[in-house]
């Protein structure tokens, strides 16, 4: 683990402190920090308790460490090292919305060290069940988890029939974002702001891999230029040709030193720095056919129960591969584009989408390479 | 009002398209995707309220907005 600048998350492990606060204290620290979610979404997380607050109804809250992307860790290393930070966030959530349940949801592993810290807070008053999370990709996503730790499968619902049946309102937050939220309560929201920018405060977690000489879990400021990222980690291993910032449901961007990581320094690239995954692709590799790789992947992630997604992937992963792989046929790169334009909105939740995302990240990113493939060249060196 | 379709129960055998043409074209595999925004103009509520009632995966909803 490296920091750019000074440590926060991955400081010195902290022991369990949850300051006494009401709910809307709770509320309006993290408004005033603005902190938002960790898990890729961002979304504000005083909005979101504030909405759950509103019902006025006892929540289920859920810490959610799943960590679905193949090349995230940084959830796994957060509850082995800061556990109690994570717990003390979630405590303090439970408090904003007046939970009744809660949950950490993570893989087997990453429970054990949370099951050990659970037991010097034995005597807290709402206590923790330790939920196992399954190692699918779409796991994380917070219908899943949702329904997954109540026993069901972990796989997502329709967001509308759920709101109509009215269950118990349920919060689902990023298992980093609780402990930033611990640490807001601890430090005050105007320290929070003194890193990231003005509209993105605070630092991340990133997972920083690829073709870098010390793959590993990086903290640093949201704006943090791309090049500091990447040296964190021990700095590129060879020439690169692309990075991919926020997981297979990210984006492609150049390798550009000066590129800030935040939402308004990639947004012109399709990509958000995400759950933080940025994986670094050497000159040496082909862009379209890592990019098909992952497609190939992200198509036998689907939970197989909406049509648009459970046809459309495979099909636009195929397509994808023959690009890579010099199969060329007559308009194959429109059929690509259509078949985005169709999966598009007509899933339960975003895979289709993003996955659509990714691909036309890659055929912007590499577009001298769809060229040359397309008259059964290469650009790869 | 506007449509909203739960992909996760619609099985894509069409029937909704059928008899809400208006709004709704199959896609290549059958399932059902909005011709332009999934809004449901005041001339046929009635019409996709019928749907809505037939549709045999209780998949289909209109749900306030446009
Ligand atoms: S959109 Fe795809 S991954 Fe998401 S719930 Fe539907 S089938 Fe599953
Ligand atoms: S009628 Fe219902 S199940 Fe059939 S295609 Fe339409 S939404 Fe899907």
């Amino acid at each position: 683990m490296t920091t750019v600048a000074e440590p926060r998350l991955l400081g010195e492990p902290v022991e369990a402190y949850v300051p006494k606060l009401d709910p809307k204290q709770v509320i309006d620290l993290a408004r005033q920090a603005g902190l938002t979610g960790r898990g890729g979404a961002g979304f504000p997380v005083g909005r979101k308790l504030a909405a759950v607050a509103a019902t006025g109804r006892p929540a289920m809250v859920i810490a959610n460490g799943a960590e679905g992307e193949p090349g995230s860790e940084k959830d796994r290393y957060l509850l082995t090292h800061q556990p109690h930070l994570v717990l003390d966030g979630l405590q303090l959530v439970a408090r904003a919305c007046h939970a009744s349940a809660l949950f950490l949801y993570a893989p087997p592993a990453a429970l054990e060290p949370v099951r050990r810290a659970l037991w010097d807070r034995r005597r807290e008053a709402v206590s923790v069940r330790l939920a196992p999370a399954p190692s699918t990709f779409v796991a994380g996503e917070a219908s899943a988890a949702a329904a997954a730790v109540v026993g069901g499968g972990a796989i997502p619902a329709d967001k509308m029939v759920r709101l109509a049946k009215r269950e118990m309102p349920t919060l689902v937050q990023n298992v980093e974002t609780l402990a930033h939220l611990a640490l807001v309560a601890r430090h005050g929201a105007e320290w929070f702001r003194t890193r990231g920018t003005q509209d993105e405060p605070g630092t991340f977690l990133a997972t920083v891999g690829g073709a870098v000489v010390n793959p590993q879990v990086v903290e640093a400021g949201y704006g943090v230029p791309l090049g500091e990222l990447l040296a964190a980690a021990g700095g590129p291993s060879g020439p690169l040709s692309a990075v991919l910032v926020g997981g297979y449901h990210g984006g492609w961007v150049p390798a550009d030193p000066e590129l800030p990581v935040s939402r308004a320094g990639l947004d012109s690239y399709g990509a958000t720095p995400g759950a933080g995954v940025v994986t670094a692709l050497p000159a040496s590799s082909c862009g379209l056919r890592e990019t098909a790789r992952i497609v190939e992947y992200l198509a036998g992630q689907v939970s197989g129960q909406c049509g648009p997604c459970l046809n459309g992937l495979p099909r636009m992963a195929s397509a994808l591969s023959d690009l890579a792989h010099h199969r060329i046929w007559l308009g194959m790169t429109s059929e690509v584009d259509r078949l985005r334009g169709l999966v598009t909105g007509r899933g339960a939740c975003h895979h289709p989408d993003a996955t659509a995302r990714l691909i036309g990240s890659a055929m912007r990113m590499f577009h001298e390479d769809v060229t040359a493939h397309l008259k059964g060249e290469c650009v790869a060196r | 009002m506007r449509l909203h379709i739960d992909r996760t129960a619609c099985d894509g055998r069409g029937l909704c398209a059928e008899l809400l043409p208006e709004l709704l074209e199959s896609d290549e595999w059958g399932f059902p995707m909005a011709r332009g925004s999934s809004g449901v103009p005041e001339e046929l509520t009635r019409a996709a309220r019928r749907a809505v009632d037939r549709c045999p995966k209780l998949a289909f909803h209109l749900a306030p907005g446009s």
